[in-house]
């Protein structure tokens, strides 16, 4: 473990220099194909299916840049990595960005040198526990033994969350998702906390999710959002241009269904510089004119994706409370294409 | 070239000699490589130190001050989450050390043990320690790990079942011992009347222990001197005084008197909301982790062990038992100290590789070096070369610590020739 995290850390800091400054995209075009950054299981965000073939939120939004750089949303490979070795793999090149459950904090942005460039969920930790526990609030934990990913903001909010409160707990670090959920379904903890989306999915992934419940308190802003390297502002435009336009298509009525029809010309100029009929959007960014059409239709817009990955008719069941349009009273907003 | 017998007759020295004369080609050589491979280091350094600079992230360890922010559940000295990384670190060491230490006594005492008994003339028994050895070396150390944590956490009972009317569970030994799965809580001495602790700066001594082992060195010290005494009176009157009573009482009296002084008592661990609180807490993952290394080390031990009886000549035992020495005797007086010669630079060997083996710890939930600095520090701090740096001198520190100390033992049992 000691070796193959310092192996990465001298390839880091060796091909650092060379990276920084390069062109992701040229890179990627000429490679064929995305190496995009993923969580090692994390369902309904990112996680294999029977067929071995990775499925999910985080997912989806890397098919969409597949879709829109080379016309194919198969043209990605997913690089599993763990809260830990992510800033890692990003800074030593060896994934394009990271589509990972990432909170976008400061030092992050800032110190670790890498660049958030939007959020696709706005999430906030959440604490999971027994029902048979006996406990309705996260502020009568004091004394709990919990289970936390190490390399996480989680842990940071856990400690200042019980530090703020004036409680105790004992911390017992894990490496992974599979290691913490074995651990707390044998109840080597009482608690087991991260984002709260997650959570969702562990708790519907345990034998028997009747018999645990997520307490009612979120004790932090956890905005999840793509990761790129600092410094690459093109290849960073790609990547949060892309989002967005998913976004904005679900605010301006656009569907997988029907963009096929609207690239053809609508009397709304949005969706028409968007979907490529005006303007040269696309050529900015070095990419074709139907980048946007061809993003969408491979994987639907924001809406579609939040309701086939994680909406309410899922296992996952997440309401999109945070996560609606800015015009239903949530937080997703895409500055305008123009 | 200073023992050269033969003296070359006398030439002027050119340069092509360096390449052709076989007196000076080896060193020529020698200097090249050296030349190449210090240029190579310094090229990856300079240049992991340049590229680093260049993203805005140049080597600087100034990050070891700032608040680490992180929790770490089992800490020997003071710590919480507001300490820096620099304290954060040196906790993290000391859990290293506290397991690496652990496991090496236990793993000399199963080695040691099942060396004996892997030579024993039962066969089930020598069998018995074969299978041991065969099946523990052959699995991976970190799959072991894994099983002594997932078995303990999965036997043990959960804190919550020591509840209620009739609980499912009991503590053990007079109600002193809890074993639960989060870990076993054993009593711990309090003192109603403590005398308090001195801080030197980093970390806190108790001055009760302080006390403690100096009385205790004291009573040693005059055992040792009394018996001189004695020696020297049984040289000159021929009559030996009994020194066993006088030493005793040297040993015990004063600390037992300076206990009850100082109201020593045992705090027994209480079961309070989620787990037991008070007592000494020795965690599921140290349990763990202590066990794993100790069981996978011992094999190799045992096989050191064995290994080094058998060097020794069976003369010596035959020799020994003719003499009428007891087979027990015969082994711890005779065979024993000669085998340790071929044991000791195993022993060192495998010291060294369960300390670095501790470094899987954080698979279970253990907070050694490679969990703090090498890990979560790094992670959230974004100081991969320096952390790495760092975690590495540690640790060649602590191997040559070991090494060292282990060859000074070594030569001390060395064979003395007469
Ligand atoms: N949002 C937090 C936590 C991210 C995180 O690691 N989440 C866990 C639970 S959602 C995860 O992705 N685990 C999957 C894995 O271990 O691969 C952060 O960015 O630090």
């Amino acid at each position: 473990m000691k070796t193959s995290i310092f192996i990465s850390a001298l390839a880091a800091a060796v091909a650092l220099g060379g990276l920084a400054s390069a062109q992701t995209l040229d890179d990627v075009k000429a490679r064929g194909k995305i190496n995009c950054g993923v969580t090692e299981g994390t369902l309904g965000f990112s996680a294999r299916d029977g067929e071995g073939k990775h499925q999910g939120f985080d997912v989806d939004f890397c098919r969409a840049l597949g879709a829109a750089i080379f016309g194919d949303s198969e043209a990605v490979e997913y690089i599993e990595l763990s809260s830990k070795n992510r800033f890692t793999a990003l800074s030593a090149g060896q994934v394009d960005l990271l589509y990972r459950t990432t909170t976008w904090t400061f030092s992050r942005d800032v110190d670790l040198k890498t660049s958030f460039v939007g959020v696709n969920y706005y999430d906030g930790q959440g604490f999971l526990v027994p029902t048979g526990l006996g406990v309705s609030s996260a502020k009568e934990l004091d004394g709990a033994t919990v289970c936390i990913e190490t390399g996480t903001t989680t842990e940071l909010n856990l400690a200042d969350f019980f530090r703020v409160n004036g409680m105790s707990y004992t911390p017992l670090p894990v490496g992974g998702t599979t290691e913490a959920k074995a651990l707390f379904e044998e109840g080597a903890c009482d608690v087991y906390t991260t984002d709260a989306s997650a959570l969702a999915g562990v708790r519907a992934s345990l034998k028997d999710p009747a018999a645990f419940q997520i307490l009612p308190e979120i004790v932090s802003k956890e905005p999840l959002g793509p990761t790129v390297r600092h410094g690459d502002d093109q290849w960073g435009d790609v990547v949060r241009w892309t989002q967005n336009a998913l976004v904005a298509a679900e605010e301006l009525g656009v569907t997988s269904a029907n963009v096929a029809e609207l690239a053809n010309g609508t009397d709304n100029p949005e969706i028409n510089r968007m979907l490529g009929s005006e303007g040269a959007l696309g050529a900015m960014l070095n990419l074709d004119a139907d980048w946007a059409a061809r993003a969408i239709a491979a994987t639907g817009n924001y809406g579609e994706i939040f309701e086939r990955n994680i909406g309410e008719n899922t296992p996952i069941g997440l309401a999109r409370g945070l996560n609606a349009q800015w015009t239903q009273g949530g937080l997703q907003y895409s500055p305008p294409f123009r | 070239m200073a023992d050269q017998t033969i003296q070359p007759p006398r030439e002027s020295f050119n340069l092509s000699m360096l390449l052709y004369d076989q007196r000076y080609r080896g060193l020529t050589i020698q200097v090249v490589v050296l030349i190449l491979v210090l240029s190579g280091f310094f090229w990856l350094a300079n240049n992991a130190a340049t590229n680093l600079a260049a993203i805005g992230k140049p080597i600087r360890f100034d990050f070891m001050d700032d608040t680490a922010g992180y929790d770490i559940s089992q800490h020997l000295i003071e710590y919480n989450s507001t300490d820096s990384h620099g304290r954060a670190t040196l906790v993290g060491l000391m859990n290293t050390l506290l397991v690496a230490f652990m496991g090496c006594v236990t793993a000399t005492i199963i080695g040691v043990v099942g060396g004996v008994l892997r030579l024993s003339n039962n066969w089930l028994v020598s069998r018995l320690m074969t299978l041991y050895v065969e099946i523990f070396r052959n699995v991976p150390v970190l799959l072991w790990i894994l099983v002594c944590m997932f078995t303990f956490t999965a036997l043990a009972p959960q804190p919550r079942e020591f509840r209620g009317e009739n609980p499912e569970a009991t503590m053990k030994m007079w109600d002193s011992v809890a074993v639960t799965n989060r870990g076993i809580y054993l009593p711990e001495p309090l003192f109603s009347r403590p005398l308090g602790d001195i801080d030197i700066g980093v970390f806190k001594i108790s001055i009760e222990l302080l006390v403690l082992l100096g009385l205790l060195a004291g009573g040693i010290l005059f055992a040792r001197w009394n018996a001189a005494r004695a020696n020297k009176i049984q040289a000159e009157t021929g009559e030996r005084p009994t020194t066993i009573w006088m030493a005793v009482a040297a040993i015990v009296i004063p600390p037992i008197v300076v206990l009850i002084a100082l109201g020593f008592h045992v705090g027994k661990p209480e079961l309070t909301g989620f787990n037991f609180q008070g007592g000494i807490n020795m965690s599921a993952p140290l349990i763990a982790l202590w066990l794993g290394l100790s069981l996978y080390t011992g094999t190799y031990i045992v096989e050191a062990v064995r290994s080094g009886i058998e060097s020794v000549n069976k003369g010596q035992a035959e020799a020994a038992s003719a003499l009428g020495i007891r087979p027990g005797r015969t082994m711890k007086l005779v065979v024993l100290p000669q085998a340790l010669r071929v044991i000791l630079p195993q022993l060192t060997s495998q010291y060294l590789n369960l300390t670095k083996n501790s470094s899987l710890a954080i698979a279970i939930g253990y907070m050694d070096l490679v969990a703090t600095l090498g890990g979560i520090t790094l992670n959230q701090t974004g100081r991969e070369m320096e952390t790495i740096l760092m975690t590495m001198g540690i640790y060649l520190t602590i191997s040559l610590l070991i090494s060292f100390s282990m060859t000074r033992f070594e030569n001390r049992v060395k064979l003395v020739e007469r």
